[in-house]
């Protein structure tokens, strides 16, 4: 697969009615970095719900864009397979990495079992304290009365001191695993963290394998303890791994790196956009701080952080009057879901103490639903029951910079000023 | 109408009479039961309608469905007497049903 490929005519800045409706092709990342991608959804679910795209950067695939039917596909994870790859992009031929995120039963469950413990909430609660604390010393540092950039001092710092607790990871080397996480998740070209796959490919197993591979030798060798490498080095169906399949090692990781890493980040900085561009919703917060509690997945359901989940048809299957074909791609649209009036009331509005707030598809449903989804709230709630106490503002002063991705739905830029109780 | 107790993890008891043919989930959501989310909204797909049935009401209400058992079998406070509330129908034969709620939801 080459790095760079063929330009395709783009969709951004036309308008959604004017293109064929087989033409349609929501994949294109242009769109997600432009926040131009609603009104293609909004014409998918109203006129073809269940759309087949039959050329795209990706190959052919089907859209899945209302609520009910992407429930319905997450339900039959005997029918859509999670294999080989969960993302519309197929896994790189030369660099095949495996990760229990992208197995089917009964393998994905016996690894996944393994790690739930960390992130379920009985053992969060105990972390509870830790979190408010490190929250507060990071708040406690901005720079008040300059501007800067609120994704990369408190949306990345955060989840970084996150990810680094869950690993027990040494807090000097912390940035490290953000760094493997954005190598991991981008997309190679001139602007970004890699050139090229190749060079992904080489960071990833010259140090990232090496440098897991140290501490679960050293874990496994120790009585366990409750953090996710000792856990996976002692688990039953996972001891074995670093050792007999390094890139089952590698890919693990990197699932619990990237899913702790870029999805709750992107819901931090999510959450200042949308209370800026909200005012009355702020103000709400600020006069009853208890919101928080709906606040919360109110933000997660808005920002969308992950664009869409993909499975491949194991079997044909009928779905909303489509017939898609054993071996289709299957690609189910949950920031589409997310702004389904069917499903979700006003769903265009930003609500902090909607009805049902947590009846959103962001974290998708079935088996393979986010295992993370109550640590992300829980950080989520702590950093703003921590903002509310410091600052009667977080004041965005200028354009927010989303990514280059159709997958990670977030920002890279969010220029602010904290203003102080 | 139909009887039914929730039991919250801290020991508070509720019971409710409500219409019967409802599940044990819509039960608790009508009714504003702390502890039961039902995030997806009663499709047997998120697990956060947890409930531990009461031993003496076991038998009657039966083990997890198979739709059940692969989304209950990953969740680390499952028990023995685990089922989604979602899934348990009230009938004339659940009349006086008591269930637990679990400290926390998945």
């Amino acid at each position: 697969m080459s790095d760079m490929p063929e330009p395709r005519t783009s969709m951004v800045g036309k308008d959604p009615y004017s293109i064929p409706l087989e033409d349609i092709d929501v994949s294109q990342r242009e769109l997600f970095r432009s926040n131009t991608m609603w009104g293609y959804f909004d014409r998918l679910r109203k006129e073809d719900p269940v759309h087949y795209c039959k050329d795209s950067e990706f190959g052919p695939y089907w859209s899945v864009t209302k609520f009910e039917d992407i429930m319905t596909v997450e339900g039959k994870h005997n029918i859509f397979s999670s294999e080989p790859s969960i993302s519309i992009q197929e896994p790189l031929e030369d660099f095949k990495v495996s990760m229990f995120i992208a197995m089917d039963e009964p393998k994905h469950g016996d690894q996944r079992r393994t790690v739930q413990g960390s992130v379920a909430p009985r053992n969060l609660a105990k972390m509870e304290d830790l979190i408010r604390e490190r929250a507060g010393k990071v708040l406690d540092s901005l720079p008040v009365g300059e501007t800067f950039n609120w994704v990369e001092k408190v949306s990345i710092e955060l989840t970084t001191l996150m990810l680094a607790t869950l690993f027990d990871y040494p807090m000097e080397e912390r940035h490290k695993l953000t760094y493997w996480s954005d190598v991991a998740t981008a997309v190679p070209g001139p602007d970004s963290i890699i050139s090229s796959n190749d060079e992904r490919r080489k960071i990833l197993i010259e140090e990232t394998i090496p440098a897991f591979m140290g501490m679960w030798h050293d874990r496994a060798n120790k009585d366990p303890q409750s953090d996710l490498i000792s856990m996976m080095a002692h688990g039953e169906s996972t001891k074995n791994m670093a050792n007999e399949n390094p890139m089952e090692f590698l890919g693990n990781l990197m699932l619990l790196i990237v899913g702790g890493n870029d999805t709750t980040r992107n819901s931090m900085s999510g959450s200042v956009l949308f209370l800026n561009e909200n005012p009355d919703e702020y103000q709400k917060l600020r006069d009853n701080p208890d919101l928080v509690g709906s606040f919360v997945p109110e933000v997660i359901r808005f920002q969308t952080p992950l664009t869409h989940m993909r499975r491949t048809a194991n079997e044909d299957f009928d779905l909303n009057g489509k017939t898609i074909k054993k071996g289709d791609k299957v690609v189910m649209w949950y920031v589409s879901g997310n702004r389904d009036e069917d499903a979700i009331e006003r769903p265009y509005e930003f609500i902090i103490d909607r009805d049902k707030p947590r009846h959103h598809v962001s974290f998708g449903f079935g088996i393979h639903r986010c295992m993370g989804n109550r640590l992300a709230e829980m950080q989520l709630r702590i950093v703003w029951e921590e903002i509310l106490k410091r600052f009667s503002k977080v004041e965005l002063v200028g354009e927010p910079v989303r990514s280059y991705s159709n997958f990670v739905k977030g920002y890279t830029d969010l220029p602010v000023r904290v203003h102080p109780l | 109408m139909t009887k039914i107790t929730f039991i919250q993890h801290d020991g508070e008891q509720q019971t409710l009479e409500v219409e019967k043919g409802l599940s044990v989930m819509n039960a608790a959501v009508d009714n504003l039961i702390e502890g039961i989310d039902a995030d997806c909204g009663g499709e047997c797909n998120c697990a956060t309608c947890h409930v531990y049935v009461d031993d003496a009401w076991m038998d009657k209400v039966g083990p997890t469905n198979d739709a059940e058992e692969a989304i209950m079998s990953l969740n680390p406070e499952r028990k023995d007497t685990s089922r989604l509330s979602c899934q348990i129908k009230l009938t004339d034969e659940l009349d006086g049903l008591v269930v637990h709620l679990p400290e926390f939801q998945y």
